[in-house]
């Protein structure tokens, strides 16, 4: 657990340096928000249109940045040191680390501008929407980091990323837009339990599967 | 030869008489199919869209269970196989989603109308899309045969999801789902012996249809690789 934590400081700490993913991420909200902004208009939207609009704006987000963690690794050629020092789940659970902490900043910084540019995205069940934005953000980082490990090792590595990636997070996403309509029109727990508990099983279903798998990608 | 054959006669009995039985309020000769209310003469595409759906879920399955022995063994012919069967899947996939597009023009009005059964399909169209993109993205054959294997397998734990829960919780217009009155379980009880007895000929034919096609499709993928060592040994 140690070594994950030193790998997920290492990862830190050369993010920190570059700010690779930190930029095009935050570039990328900017832009995805203002193409969004733009092709609106001068229109009023209706609530339930702003509940899917912000998962439009999480996946694209998270399309562009959170591959960095295994593709870097594959293109400074570090993948076979790496597999030297540090055991298979070691590798996963510090790049899982890392992604986890990204995808919790990035989200927020979304859901602030969000709801700040916004003016139908009024949320009346705040403890749902923060419950169901926990837990989907959590499915959304273990998803993507397997699938990131995967395309690590495959070609045409930037388009592939969110080819491979829908598919596996139409469930989290669809449930995960159910959720957010949910706490904008003040729907009780009671209610919504059904989808908070897909989204939990989602979430122990991917986290299980990757740690199974990513022996096999690693060691490709 | 002879089950060929065989199959060959209950796929054309199949075809014939699910066109062709006519479907009257009170079935009473054994030709005749009973009357479903909100189907009507709609039900009649029971005998070939459900089974190519059902085929698209094997295939899946199949697929899954091949990536899974590979992965274990590292033998490069059960890549062949989940190849093979992911070939086919596509094709019936397509077919399943043409046929209940169509179907739901009638029934519904619509092509598309994002019911839960059309969401779940165009979820595995997905899958098998990126499976097919993610492999022709690798060069190396054991890479690529590990990678597809790993992603077959991630998609597989994850899509039950949509198969088998989403659909049957949440409303929708396809029969069988959550508040659906009137077709209710189709299967069950709203199908006269005959029908049902059609219905399960005709999903009995199309999975031999399918696994004899999937054996021709895995064996000529071996036999091609062995014979391109073959010619690279030689020249």
């Amino acid at each position: 657990m140690s070594k994950s934590y030193s790998l997920f400081k290492k990862d830190l700490h050369s993010e920190l340096r570059t700010r690779y993913a930190i930029n095009s991420l935050a570039m990328f909200i900017i832009v995805t928000l203002s193409v969004i902004l733009f092709s609106i208009g001068n229109e009023t939207i209706s609530q339930s249109l702003t509940g899917g609009l912000f998962w439009v704006v999480i996946f694209f987000t998270s399309m562009s940045g959170l591959s960095r963690v295994f593709v870097s690794e594959e293109e400074r050629g570090t993948s076979l040191t790496l597999q030297l020092i540090a055991a298979p789940s070691t590798v996963f659970s510090g790049k899982l680390l890392f992604n986890l902490i990204l995808v919790f900043a990035m989200n927020t910084v979304i859901a602030i501008l969000y709801s700040a540019l916004f003016e139908a995205f009024i949320i009346k069940n705040f403890g749902l929407f923060i419950v169901s934005f926990i837990l989907g953000n959590i499915g959304l980082a273990f998803a993507s980091t397997i699938i990131a490990a995967i395309i690590s090792k495959a070609g045409a590595k930037g388009t592939l990323y969110p080819v491979l990636s829908f598919p596996i997070l139409l469930p989290l996403i669809l449930t995960s837009v159910q959720l957010t309509l949910f706490s904008i029109d003040g729907t009780s727990f009671e209610t919504a339990q059904f989808e908070l508990a897909i989204v939990v099983c989602y979430d122990v279903i991917i986290l299980t599967v990757s740690y199974l798998l990513f022996d096999f990608i690693w060691k490709e | 030869m002879i089950w060929k054959i065989f199959l060959f006669l209950l796929l054309c009995f199949v075809s014939v008489a699910g066109i062709s039985f006519p479907i009257v309020d009170n079935p009473q000769a054994w030709y005749e199919f009973p009357f479903i209310k909100g189907l009507e003469e709609n039900a009649k595409i029971i005998f070939f869209h459900v089974p190519t759906a059902w085929l698209t879920v094997i295939a899946f399955f199949m697929t899954a269970i091949y990536s899974f022995k590979y992965l274990r063994k590292k033998n490069l012919d059960d890549d062949a196989k989940s190849y093979a069967a992911a070939q086919l899947g596509i094709i019936f996939c397509i077919l399943a989603t043409v046929t209940g597009a169509v179907w739901a023009k009638f029934a519904w009005g619509s092509f598309w109308s994002w019911d839960p059964r059309q969401t779940s399909i165009f979820a595995l169209l997905l899958i098998y899309g990126a499976w097919f993109a993610l492999r022709s993205s690798i060069e190396s054959e054991e890479k690529r045969a590990t990678l597809s294997s790993v992603y077959a397998i991630i998609a597989f734990v994850t899509v039950p999801f949509f198969i088998f829960i989403l659909p049957r919780i949440m409303t929708g217009l396809h029969p069988g789902s959550a508040d659906d009155t009137n077709a209710g379980p189709v299967i069950d009880f709203k199908m006269n012996s005959n029908m049902q007895l059609i219905f399960f000929l005709s999903l009995i034919g199309f999975t031999i249809l399918y696994f004899w096609m999937w054996r021709l499709g895995y064996k000529s993928l071996i036999y091609r690789d062995k014979l391109n060592k073959q010619l690279l040994l030689r020249g």
